[in-house]
């Protein structure tokens, strides 16, 4: 089983004035899960839909492999899909649900059974999908995603909903399809609910990329947290060493530099220290910066 | 195209709104027609038993109290096909069935073909209760039931024929109309309320007679051939329309609200 790549290249979309997507160009790589992050209103889910033949680009294109998916052959057999979006007729069971789209794409009623036996909602599967919680509606949108056993998956948002339990179950089956060589992409606005998941990483911010990459190159330097009695003393002497320090009440934060370095230049300075606590800022922190100016690194 | 008919074909049979429809209706068409079939039965005896009466013209009461089907029933069809679209709309459910079928033409066509049976079945049903309470009535109160006659048979045909085009009337309706309550508000306003006022206002002259002979319900009454609301009233010098113009009529009507919500909504970005 090997997956196409995604292919995105230049894709953009203006609602009005409203560049909701714009200039989009990258590539998902088969046998890895890529998350594609950003926060709520950044432009993921109109890039997911225009990929999907659903949202008409403004220009660009999205491509599996060079093809779009309007003229995939098979279309649900090439690649899963599960949006954000509950979508269910609340009358229907499961299973009549999971039934009516396996019709329309041809695909046999064994592999019914095998996506709700797969997602874990088989013993549900007779019962009206109005009556389902938030979790097991995720768990139902996946098995429409695995129902043509495709080798690329979109997931719009999947961890959404599901209890703790939930989510380790859904973070190994993403590694265990990316590991059977499908391409695995998936959205997120939380880098930490996929930062557990993901190969690498896709952030776009405004409709524009910020960051691509693995996860290491999104690692941020370390901060050091410093402190004395005589804090003006210890200022004076970092600001002498050319180093800049952000006061906060848990003491100086200052990046940079290493808390061997600070110890040393304390000594020198006479300065005495009631605290030297190397930290490493979280990769929340990093996402929040990039998303938040909407520049940040660039491409 | 066969995978997205059989696609259609579930979807229409595993929600409960069909048979909910077709119960109602059973029920109302039944009902409708007991009476008329029963009221027309009596009067037909009183106007006999008067000094020099003859009673109703042989054969014109089964065909009222049997075309109930469509007189009254013709909404349900329509509501049917409309309810086919919004609630795919309504449920956002348009997703998944363009991710299983991109050609969203070929979707259209399918649902057009499935609610076109489905109407057709409406129509049987509506027949069974037309004829078969209403015929009860007739025998029971000692009136002809006409069941003999290839015209009530030809009638029969021509009622479940009008049934399936109501039906696909409604999947261009929906299709126009994607917001399921504002769909099925303008399908009732103009049924029940918009249409008879227009149908009974153009019949004042004929010019607007000759207009009004178009409107939809006008034209399903030409098609089936007899209507409880164009047998008694609504007399005017103008002939209404062959059965054949008014089953074009009501064909064109369907074909072309579809291929306005074809070209529009169906096309819409779907977000």
């Amino acid at each position: 089983m090997t997956g196409s790549t995604i292919e995105f290249r230049a894709l953009s979309k203006h609602f009005g004035a409203v560049r909701a997507v714009d200039d989009l160009t990258f590539t998902v790589q088969p046998g890895a899960v890529t998350g594609f992050l950003g926060p709520n209103g950044a432009g993921k889910t109109t890039s997911l839909r225009m990929l999907l033949g659903l949202v008409r680009p403004t220009s660009g294109s999205a491509t599996f492999g060079g093809v779009p998916y309007r003229e995939l052959p098979r279309p649900l057999a090439t690649v899963g899909t599960a949006l954000e979006a509950a979508s269910f007729n609340p009358g229907r069971s499961a299973r009549d649900h999971l039934r009516v789209y396996a019709a329309a794409a041809g695909i046999p009623k064994s592999s019914i059974e095998r996506a709700l036996g797969l997602t874990g909602i088989a013993e549900a599967a007779d019962r009206r999908v109005g009556g389902f919680s938030l979790g097991m509606r995720q768990r139902l949108g996946l098995a429409f995603a695995l129902l043509g056993d495709p080798g690329v998956l979109v997931l719009d948002e999947p961890i959404n909903g599901l209890d703790p339990e939930g989510i380790r179950w859904i973070r190994g089956l993403l590694q265990r399809l990316a590991a059977e060589g499908r391409t695995v992409l998936v959205s997120s606005h939380l880098l930490s609910e996929v930062q557990q998941s993901v190969d690498s990483v896709v952030i776009i911010s405004r409709g524009r990329i910020v960051h691509e990459g693995s996860l290491d190159s999104l690692a941020p330097g370390t901060v050091v947290v410093v402190d004395s009695p005589d804090r003006a003393g210890l200022r004076a002497a970092l600001a002498a060493a050319g180093l800049t320090a952000t006061e906060s009440e848990a003491g100086l934060s200052v990046a940079g530099s290493s808390a061997t370095d600070l110890g040393a230049l304390a000594l020198r300075a006479a300065v005495p220290l009631s605290l030297l606590k190397p930290e490493r800022a979280g990769l929340e922190d990093v996402f929040l910066d990039l998303v938040g100016t909407g520049e940040g690194t660039g491409r | 195209m066969i995978a997205a008919i059989r696609s259609e074909l579930l979807k229409v049979t595993t929600t409960r709104a069909w048979w909910i429809l077709a119960l109602i209706l059973f029920g109302y068409v039944g009902f409708t027609a007991a009476v008329l079939a029963l009221l027309f039965g009596t009067l037909g005896d009183q106007l006999a038993a008067q000094p020099g009466g003859q009673g109703l013209p042989a054969g014109t009461v089964p065909p009222i109290v049997y075309s109930t089907v469509t007189a009254v029933g013709y909404v349900f069809p329509l509501i049917l096909g409309t309810l086919a679209v919004t609630s795919e709309v309504r449920n956002q459910t348009l997703t998944p069935t363009f991710l299983a079928q991109p050609r969203r033409g070929n979707v259209l066509v399918a649902k057009l073909v499935i609610l076109a049976v489905a109407g057709a079945v409406f129509g049987v049903i509506g027949l069974v209760a037309s004829m078969g309470l209403g015929a009860t009535v007739l025998q029971l109160t000692g009136n002809e039931t006409a069941l003999d006659s290839s015209d009530t048979w030809a009638l029969a045909g021509r009622t479940v024929l009008a049934m399936a085009l109501w039906a696909i009337v409604g999947v261009g309706v929906g299709s126009l109309i994607q917001n399921q309550v504002a769909a099925i508000v303008v399908v009732l306003a103009f049924t029940q309320f918009i249409e008879p006022i227009l149908r009974f206002g153009a019949s004042i002259w004929d010019w607007t007679a000759e207009v009004g002979r178009f409107l939809p319900g006008a034209a399903s009454d030409a098609l089936v051939g007899s209507s409880i609301f164009t047998a008694f009233g609504m007399t005017s010098d103008v002939e209404p329309l062959q059965w054949w113009q008014g089953g074009l009529v009501l064909l064109a009507i369907a074909v072309v609200v579809s291929v306005i919500g074809y070209l529009t909504a169906w096309r819409r970005d779907i977000t």
